[in-house]
């Protein structure tokens, strides 16, 4: 298998989980528990259209030199606790020795879009999430490449 | 049957694999697509993909009149999570690693 195949559009990850969809709502959305998450980034919705979103580093990364401010972007759709829509970027800081006046790599700050469903299955429950990179790895370092989910109920 | 015997099920197959592994390289393909790189008949991929869309291992999403197949890696890390935790995490990759570097398939 070679890895120039690789070219990535969309992905579409799914779980089932038994639990209310307010409760996986809640596990996205409120910073006490995204702190448990993925890189534990402490997200802050501001869960209406056109809201900002940001994600950030835990005061132990800021200690380290990671900026406040891990991912920046925008809430295109909010229906609690069935549907979220966030764009994201990462802003992570340049890198060292990197030329102020140079761009960054624009495949890095170009947002990417997750659309996070919650449905409830006869069978069982899942949690589904849309990624549909633009090229952005955003998500990838925010949640280690899950970012779509889907909840069940049954 | 559990969520975990579909999964083995589903995984007990080489073509059922290989599709998971086309969709791994590029993933939202469509039956058409999937069909030919198999020598096989519409109808057989398509009782493959149903029972791998079963077990969870692939997700489907339609796109205008089209139907993408989505490869779902969440059950397979559900399934290593039931016996890989974190305090095994590192020897194991460790010696994945290896494997990987002398086999040169990394």
């Amino acid at each position: 298998m070679t890895t120039t195949e690789t070219k990535v559009t969309t992905q579409v990850y799914r779980v089932y989980i038994k639990a209310a969809p307010e409760a996986i709502w809640d596990a996205i959305t409120k910073p006490e528990w995204t702190r448990k998450y993925g890189y534990q980034g402490i997200a802050e919705y501001d869960l209406r259209p056109g809201g900002t979103f940001r994600s950030l580093a835990p005061p132990e990364m800021q200690a380290m030199g990671m900026p406040e401010v891990v991912v920046d972007g925008e809430v295109i759709e909010a229906d609690p606790p069935r549907k979220l829509v966030p764009t994201a970027a990462c802003t992570r800081a340049p890198a060292a020795g990197a030329d102020p006046q140079q761009p960054q790599d624009p495949a890095r700050d170009r947002p990417g879009r997750l659309t996070l469903g919650v449905a409830e299955a006869l069978r069982r429950q899942g949690l589904r999430s849309v990624r549909r990179p633009t090229g952005s790895d955003a998500f990838r370092h925010l949640y280690g490449g899950r970012s779509e989910q889907w909840i069940r109920n049954g | 049957m559990l969520d975990d015997d579909l999964v083995f099920k589903a995984l007990a197959d080489p073509t059922r694999r290989y599709l998971l592994d086309r969709l791994f390289a590029r993933d939202g393909r469509t039956l058409t697509e999937l069909e030919s790189e198999l020598e096989m008949t519409r109808f057989g991929v398509m009782k493959h993909l149903r029972v791998l869309e079963d077990a969870g291992l692939v997700v489907t999403q339609r796109s205008g009149r089209e139907k993408l197949h989505f490869l779902n890696p969440v059950p397979i890390r559900l399934i290593h999570d039931r016996w890989i935790d974190k305090y095994t995490e590192r020897h194991v990759a460790a010696l994945a690693d290896l494997k990987y570097d002398l086999e040169e398939i990394a």
